[in-house]
C-alpha cells in the first residue's frame, strides 16, 4: 500500500476500495500549531478537487481538498477534541477522512514520495 | 511596490531564524523558531521580548517651554484629558477626523525629566504614521514644534510576569514604575556601556512589562542583552496579536478605523468625563457626545464562539432568528483561553454580555456568546 501526495500537501492512502487523506508533515510544519479542524459529514460525495475538510492554525484556515473523488466513509472524529494530534502524527493519527473510491485511475497523477519530497524541496 | 524598511534589529530577527513578512512597509518577524502559540504563552508564563521598532516616535514641543502649550493644542486633536497629565504619566487616546472617526490611536506621555516636562512624547502606529505626522503639522500651531525620531530611535516591548525581575537587573528603579508612568534613566547589567532608554511600564498583551525606547546602537546591544536571560523569548507579530486579542485590545485598521468613534468602539473609558460634551473643544466632539446618547449605534464586544471553530475577521455577527446584527473585526484561537476568542461589532441591543448570537462560519451558523473583555485576565502593576 503506497502513499501519494497532491501539489497542495495532501496524502492518500488506498487500501482496497478505501482511501484514507490526511495532510503532509511539510503542510503542518508550514501551518504551525493546528487548533481545530472541520470534517465533513459521512456520505458526503466529493469530486476530485472538492473542499474535503478546513484546518485551522493559530494564524489561518486552510482548505483540504479531496485528492481524488468518493463518498466519505469515515472521519478522524478524535480530531474534534485533539486538533494537535496532526502536528504530532501528520501521517498516522492526525488523518482526517475515508473514501470509497470511485475511480482509481484518478490517483496515476499524483506524486509518489520520492517526487513528492523533491516537490517540496523545490518549494 | 518600494522596497520594504527594515528596523536595526532586523539582523538580529534573521540570526534568530525568524520568519519575516511585510507589515506596514517594514520586514518584520512573524514568528520564530518557537511558533506562534508557544511564544503566546511563554510571554504570559514569562517574559517576551517584542521589536515594535516600526512603530512611530514624535515630540512635540513648545517654543515657550510652557507644558499647556503643547497639553492645549494636543487636546484639539484628541479626546483625552492632556493637560492634567503629570510629568511622567502616560494616556491611551485616539486621534479622530471631524466626524468622530478614529485616524488612529495612540499613547501620549508627558516626559518627566527635570527641565523636560513641558514636552510630549507620542507613539503612533506604523501603518498610520505618515498621515499622523501629516496631521500633526496640519494642526499644531507654529510654537509646538513636531519631531519625528523614527530614524534615530528603535521601540521594544517586554512582556510578562518576569519582565520587571529582568529589566531590573539592568536597573532595579524600574520596579518603581507602576502601570501607565514612565521614566528615563540608564541601563547597565553586564552591559559593557549603560544604555539611555525611555521606559514605561505599559504594552500591548495584558501583562505587566514595559515598553523601552533608545538609540537604534544602543538598542541592538540593548536586545542581545535582555535575550541572554533564559526567561526571555523573541516573540513575533503572531504572537503579538493573540496576546492583544485576549487581552481585548484593539488593533487598528481591523477593530477600529475611520469608520468608527471612540464610543462605539468601547473606548469610552479614555475620555475623560470632562470631553465627553459636544463642546468639548476637539475634531470629532460632536460624534462622541451624540454617540453617547444615540441608542442605536453599534458597540465593539467580546465574542466566545461556543464550539472550537475559531470565526476570523469579517464574520458574520446574527441573532438567533438569523437577523444580521455585526461582524467579526478581530478572531481567532487564544492559545491562554485554549479556545477561539473574537472581537466585532453588533446592534447596540445586543451589547451585553451572555446575550446569545449566532456566527456563519463556512455558510454555517455556529453558536456564541457576547462576553465581557479580556479573556485573559490583565496583570498589570498598579502598586503594591
Amino acid at each position: 500500500m503506497s502513499v501519494k501526495y497532491t501539489e497542495d500537501h495532501e496524502w492518500i492512502k488506498v487500501d482496497g476500495e478505501i482511501a484514507t487523506i490526511g495532510i503532509s508533515a511539510y503542510a503542518t510544519k508550514q501551518l504551525g500549531d493546528v487548533v481545530f479542524v472541520e470534517l465533513p459529514e459521512i456520505g458526503t460525495e466529493m469530486e476530485k478537487g472538492d473542499e474535503a475538510a478546513v484546518v485551522e492554525s493559530v494564524k489561518a484556515a486552510s482548505e483540504v481538498y479531496a485528492p481524488i473523488g468518493g463518498e466519505v466513509t469515515e472521519v478522524n472524529e478524535a480530531l474534534e477534541d485533539a486538533p494537535e494530534t496532526v502536528n504530532a502524527s501528520p501521517d498516522g493519527d492526525g488523518w482526517f477522512l475515508k473514501l470509497k473510491v470511485k475511480d482509481a485511475s484518478e490517483l496515476d497523477g499524483l506524486m509518489d514520495e520520492a517526487k513528492y519530497k523533491a516537490y517540496c524541496e523545490s518549494l | 511596490m518600494s522596497e520594504l524598511k527594515k528596523t536595526a534589529l532586523h539582523g538580529q530577527h534573521v540570526d534568530l531564524g525568524a520568519k519575516m513578512v511585510p507589515f506596514a512597509g517594514y520586514d518584520m518577524p512573524v514568528q520564530y523558531p518557537m511558533g506562534v502559540k508557544g511564544e503566546h504563552l511563554h510571554t504570559r508564563e514569562k517574559a517576551g521580548l517584542f521589536d515594535v521598532s516600526h512603530m512611530g516616535q514624535v515630540f512635540l514641543t513648545p517654543d515657550d517651554k510652557d507644558f499647556a502649550t503643547a497639553a492645549k493644542a494636543l487636546e484639539k486633536i484628541v479626546p483625552a484629558d492632556i493637560q492634567s497629565l503629570e510629568p511622567g504619566q502616560q494616556r491611551y487616546s485616539q486621534f479622530l477626523n471631524e466626524d468622530g472617526g478614529i485616524l488612529d490611536d495612540l499613547m501620549i506621555s508627558r516626559l518627566g525629566m527635570a527641565g523636560y516636562d513641558h514636552v510630549l512624547y507620542l507613539v503612533v502606529n506604523a501603518g498610520c504614521k505618515d498621515a499622523d505626522y501629516a496631521h500633526l503639522e496640519k494642526h499644531m500651531p507654529s510654537d509646538v514644534k513636531v519631531s519625528v525620531k523614527d530614524d534615530t530611535l528603535s521601540l521594544i516591548a517586554l512582556q510578562g510576569p518576569r519582565a520587571a525581575n529582568v529589566l531590573a537587573c539592568l536597573n532595579p528603579e524600574v520596579e518603581k514604575l507602576t502601570f501607565m508612568t514612565h521614566t528615563d534613566l540608564e541601563l547597565k547589567g553586564t552591559l559593557d556601556a549603560p544604555v539611555w532608554a525611555h521606559i514605561s511600564r505599559s504594552g500591548y498583551t495584558g501583562e505587566d512589562g514595559y515598553e523601552i525606547s533608545a538609540k537604534h546602537e544602543d538598542m541592538v546591544r540593548l536586545v542581545d542583552e535582555l535575550l541572554s536571560y533564559d526567561d526571555v523569548e523573541p516573540i513575533g507579530l503572531g504572537a503579538r496579536d493573540s496576546l492583544r486579542l485576549e487581552a481585548g485590545l484593539c488593533l487598528y485598521g481591523h477593530d477600529i478605523d475611520e469608520s468608527v468613534s471612540p464610543i462605539e468602539a468601547g473606548l469610552i473609558w479614555s475620555v475623560q468625563k470632562h470631553r465627553r460634551d459636544a463642546d468639548a473643544g476637539y475634531l470629532g466632539a460632536e460624534r462622541v457626545a451624540s454617540d453617547i446618547a444615540d441608542k442605536s449605534t453599534k458597540r465593539l464586544v467580546g465574542i466566545k464562539p461556543d464550539g472550537k471553530a475559531p470565526a476570523r475577521e469579517h464574520t458574520e455577527v446574527q441573532d438567533m432568528d438569523g437577523n444580521t446584527i455585526g461582524e467579526i473585526t478581530s478572531g481567532g484561537y487564544g492559545p491562554t483561553v485554549d479556545g477561539p476568542v473574537a472581537m466585532g461589532y453588533v446592534a447596540r441591543k445586543f451589547f451585553k454580555s451572555g446575550t446569545p448570537v449566532q456566527l456563519i462560519v463556512r455558510g454555517k451558523p455556529r453558536p456564541a456568546t457576547v462576553v465581557k473583555l479580556p479573556f485573559a485576565p490583565h496583570n498589570y502593576f498598579r502598586g503594591n
